[in-house]
């Protein structure tokens, strides 16, 4: 007989997770367990990332598996990017968004065949995508349970599962997916990430998960490998100006009034919205807005340290930066009207700044154009100086080479 | 001369009571006459058996409008209310359907049986919320008439009309829908799945003589969503001590602004000298006096009853005639040596803080209204139990229980009318269908308390036993409630004002009714 549960999901990897997670910082993720950090603190787990290769349980994410006479129809139906242009094996980031153009959810497509693909989303997509599939042959399956997800990312991941898989990824190229094996089970390899870095997801049956992640763990002592959490993809996030869905922006199915929703444009994914295809969700609203300009924008800010500093000198304090990245609503300012506001931020280890991600108004939004964020210090609102600047903050090289 | 008022409020239900505190408050010189012998007609809290306390008749909040909860201070004076979690559908082939307090754990449960229904219900929520919240000014608004040319009913409807230009259209055909549907095909728009369509199309059928296929009936499941607790919509509570404890905290607050609440004190006439009302008359004989005279009782018992006939215009009475009661509804209330265990989910557990709903299908609910239609009661009934013990421990000894059943389908027009034995065949209908889902439950079973429509009406009151003091359908609200020109809690004879759920908007321990009585009794001072 059916229970009732009494924790929350957990992945495929938990009995692997469970053991190392030291001060019981789980977190909800799309109602399972994640790891914040199993470290006391995440400063290893992000090192990681950006030093050698860090181990990210991302099995929560919603996954479905698209396939059948009409899949492409479908996807480009749904979707604002060229579905049809992919070649097999390519991986797309896009967006989607209902006939108003504001974004329901962001994710990833995988071409697996002529006619398969899989479909990766933050929220859960599956009445979205059968009412969409009408008068489709297409079948349309959540795979979300049956596929366990890690996230293999850093410099040395590539090592790493040259040292593991049996077929090299050396030929595996930016946003490509590839068939392969660890411990002897077929899994898919593809070189993407959330963290800006080389770096790559591994897509393993769930029934498989853990001889998977042993192996990788074994192997990848050598190369300093780290099972790492949130908090430390989190920044990483950041630095790569990532946008994330309930923290940057909301789905618009989920919004309660128009003004938080979000169109593409507005969060600077102009790139992931085609005009080249036929009929999609949102593409008249999306094309007007093109002619129009967005009336938001999504961009990086860079706290002045001098401010910031001098913020603290005046009540006798050191600058305290955020070490763990901070997700909220801090208003933005110039020249003293408020002008938008950010929605997460944090320090930068490795750039050496203090970084936020925010959503400014026209015109407000270009970059070098000098900004305030509202900054608490010692129970005081102040404004810290700061500018506005490209996204990503961070963009390695190897990300892509 | 003692006996002599500012105001005197026929009847202790919690609208009176409400009304009678805001006239208070405002510094009037009120009286409340209970004919029971205890206070909140059907918001009772009774020791009906020796250490078991009955929420005998209403038995959740959640309508309890959150301006009285302010405005009379409600939580200072004993108001707590507290979390009602889930509710369980216990299912014919031993699994069962769920919801439970986190959207996480729901949307897995959902998913289950239908996963596309556990992401409707994201987007379902949404829009139900949207549209209580564009109601919600409607239940703070003394309805305007629209037949009328008065400055005070054109600016009503003026207001009116600019609410629903802003709703946009979406909500506004959502609404429509809701006015004019039946509860089943309103949720067949949304969901696929059989248990959770039963169990949400439920709230439509409650107090109507309505089956989920009926249609009106979305309006009622409409009205049980414009709740809120806490700023929550749709949220349901307890009572910690029972219902009894939101007419005790709404009498307390009454009594703190000078109100005198007397009980064992039943009106049988409104004193009318000149077409004005003058005050009433007890059973006893005893006299009061005071030129604002409110009834708290049902439309019939107001027009018809308090009231002769010579005082009132022919069309009103006819309307009040007409006025729609057919209570169907009844309540089993049990002192438990120990919980009910539910083959589905054994054992005691967070289920048991919730609520159970024998709601297997919509058709299972359509047959019970069919017996119903018919002149009998339900063989297989549509219940809504609830352990308050649960929630609140002192409702039963350490270890005992109680359980509160809300019952549909009694028609109080049973064929051969209601009678004991018909009365005790209705309980062991409703234990022997509880049983099949929870098979300790006869063992468990130390006293039982059967109410039928006729035991409301005679204990309490309310005509025909109609919970909501007449049905919520639409030709009856709004207004139409309790009858066309006369919806404004004014009646046609100066000084007789009327404040019980027969008026606007409605009934299900709002209190809003009372509220605007006491209103409009002050607007006219």
């Amino acid at each position: 007989m059916t229970r009732i549960p009494h924790t929350l999901q957990l992945t495929p990897f938990h009995p692997r997770t469970a053991p190392l997670i030291r001060g019981h910082t789980w977190r909800r993720w799309s109602g399972h367990a994640a790891a914040s950090v199993y470290d006391w603190t995440h400063e290893h787990e992000y090192a990681a990332i950006r030093n050698a290769a860090a181990l990210l349980d991302v099995s929560p994410l919603h996954k479905y598996r698209i396939s059948g006479r009409d899949a492409t129809r479908l996807l480009d139906r749904v979707v604002t990017r060229n579905v049809a242009k992919a070649a097999i094996g390519q991986v797309l980031y896009t967006g989607w968004c209902d006939a108003a153009g504001k974004l329901i959810d962001d994710g990833t497509i995988s071409r697996l065949g002529e006619q398969e693909y899989r479909l990766t989303s933050a929220e859960p997509n599956l009445r979205w995508l059968h009412r969409n599939a009408f008068g489709l042959q297409v079948a349309i399956e959540e795979v979300s349970q049956a596929l366990g997800a890690l996230a293999l990312q850093g410099p040395l991941s590539r090592a790493v599962l040259n040292a593991v898989a049996e077929r090299p990824v050396d030929g595996l190229k930016y946003f490509r997916v590839m068939d392969n094996r660890i411990a002897g089970t077929d899994i898919q390899v593809s070189r993407t990430g959330y963290t800006g870095d080389l770096g790559y997801e591994l897509w393993i049956p769930a029934a498989a998960a853990l001889p998977v992640w042993d192996a990788l763990v074994a192997r990848g002592a050598d190369y300093g490998l780290t099972p790492a959490g949130i908090w430390a993809l989190d920044v990483a996030r950041i630095e790569a100006g990532l946008v994330m869905l309930d923290v940057d922006y909301q789905s618009a199915h989920r919004a309660m009034i128009e003004a938080q929703m979000s169109t593409p444009f507005e969060l600077a994914l102009d790139w992931t919205v085609s005009f080249d295809k036929g009929p999609y969700n949102g593409r008249r609203a999306l094309q007007a807005e093109r002619e129009r300009g967005p009336a938001w924008r999504f961009v990086g800010i860079e706290v002045n340290w001098d401010s910031f500093e001098a913020l603290h000198t005046t009540v006798d304090l050191a600058p305290a930066v955020p070490a763990v990245a901070w997700r909220a609503s801090v208003p933005v300012y110039r020249a003293g009207s408020q002008v938008g506001y950010a929605s997460s931020g944090c320090w930068s280890p490795l750039l050496k700044k203090y970084l936020a991600l925010a959503h400014l108004s026209a015109p407000h939004f270009d970059p070098d154009t000098p900004v305030e964020l509202e900054v608490t210090v010692e129970h005081q609102r102040l404004r810290a100086a700061a500018v506005v600047r490209k996204l990503p903050f961070y963009d390695p090289p190897r990300k892509r080479a | 001369m003692t006996n002599r008022y500012d105001a005197i409020v026929i009847g202790g239900g919690h609208n009176g009571l409400v009304t009678a505190a805001y006239l208070a408050r405002a510094g009037r010189k009120v009286i409340v006459l209970e004919r029971r012998e205890l206070l909140g007609g059907a918001a009772v809290s009774e020791q009906v058996f020796p250490g078991f306390t009955f929420s005998v008749f209403s038995y959740v909040v959640s309508l309890l409008r959150p301006e009285i909860i302010r405005d009379l201070e409600l939580a200072r004076y004993g108001l707590q209310i507290l979390p009602l979690e889930s509710t369980v559908t216990p299912l014919p082939d031993g699994d069962y359907l769920a919801s439970w307090n986190d959207p996480d754990l729901t949307r897995r449960e959902i998913s289950r049986h239908s996963p596309l229904d556990a992401e409707a219900m994201i987007e379902f929520g949404r829009l139900m919320h949207h549209i209580a919240r564009s109601v919600k000014p409607f239940l703070s608004l003394m309805p305007p008439d629209p037949t009328s040319l008065s400055l005070r009913d054109l600016r009503g409807m003026l207001k009116l009309g600019g609410h629903l230009e802003s709703l946009g259209s979406e909500r506004f055909h959502a609404l429509y829908k809701l006015l004019t549907m039946s509860s089943a095909d309103y949720l067949d728009e949304w969901f696929e799945c059989e248990p959770l369509k039963a169990t949400k199309s439920a709230s439509g059928i409650i107090g109507s003589f309505l089956g989920p296929r009926s249609p009106g009936s979305a309006y009622v499941l409409l009205h049980h969503y414009m709740g809120e607790i806490d700023g929550a919509f749709r949220a349901w509570g307890f009572c910690k001590g029972g219902n009894g404890t939101v007419s005790n905290a709404i009498a307390a607050a009454a009594r703190s602004w000078g109100a005198v609440l007397r009980t064992d004190a039943a009106v049988t006439q409104v004193l009318v000298r000149n077409g004005r009302a003058t005050g009433v008359a007890l059973e006893t004989g005893e006299e009061f006096t005071a030129p604002v005279v409110v009834s708290g009782l049902d439309a019939r018992r107001t027009y018809l009853e308090l009231v002769a006939e010579k005082e009132l215009p022919d069309e009103l009475l006819e309307q009040v005639r007409r006025f729609r009661f057919r209570g169907s509804s009844g309540k089993v209330n049990l002192a438990l040596s120990e919980l009910p265990d539910f083959s589905c989910m054994p054992g005691i557990g967070p289920q048991h803080r919730g609520a159970f709903s024998i709601s297997p299908s919509v058709d299972y609910l359509e047959r019970a209204y069919d017996d119903a239609k018919y002149g009998g009661f339900s063989r297989r009934p549509y219940m809504d139990i609830v352990f308050p013990s649960m929630i609140d421990p002192g409702m039963a000894p350490p270890g005992a229980h109680v359980a509160s059943i809300f019952v549909q389908y009694a028609p109080s027009a049973i064929d051969g009318g209601w009678t004991p034995a018909r009365r005790e065949a209705f309980g062991d209908t409703v234990i022997d269908t509880l049983a099949e889902y929870a098979p300790n439950l006869k063992s468990a079973i130390l006293h039982r308390q059967v109410l039928t429509p006729a035991d409301i009406q005679e204990k309490i009151g309310i005509s025909e036993g109609n919970i909501f003091h007449g049905e919520l359908s639409l030709q009856q609200l709004f207004f139409l409630r309790p009858a066309a020109h006369w919806a404004g809690y004014r009646t046609p004879i100066p000084g007789y004002y009327h404040c019980s759920s027969s008026t606007h908007p409605g009934g299900g321990v709002m209190g809003a009714a009372g509220r605007l009585a006491a209103r409009a009794i002050l607007e006219d001072a």
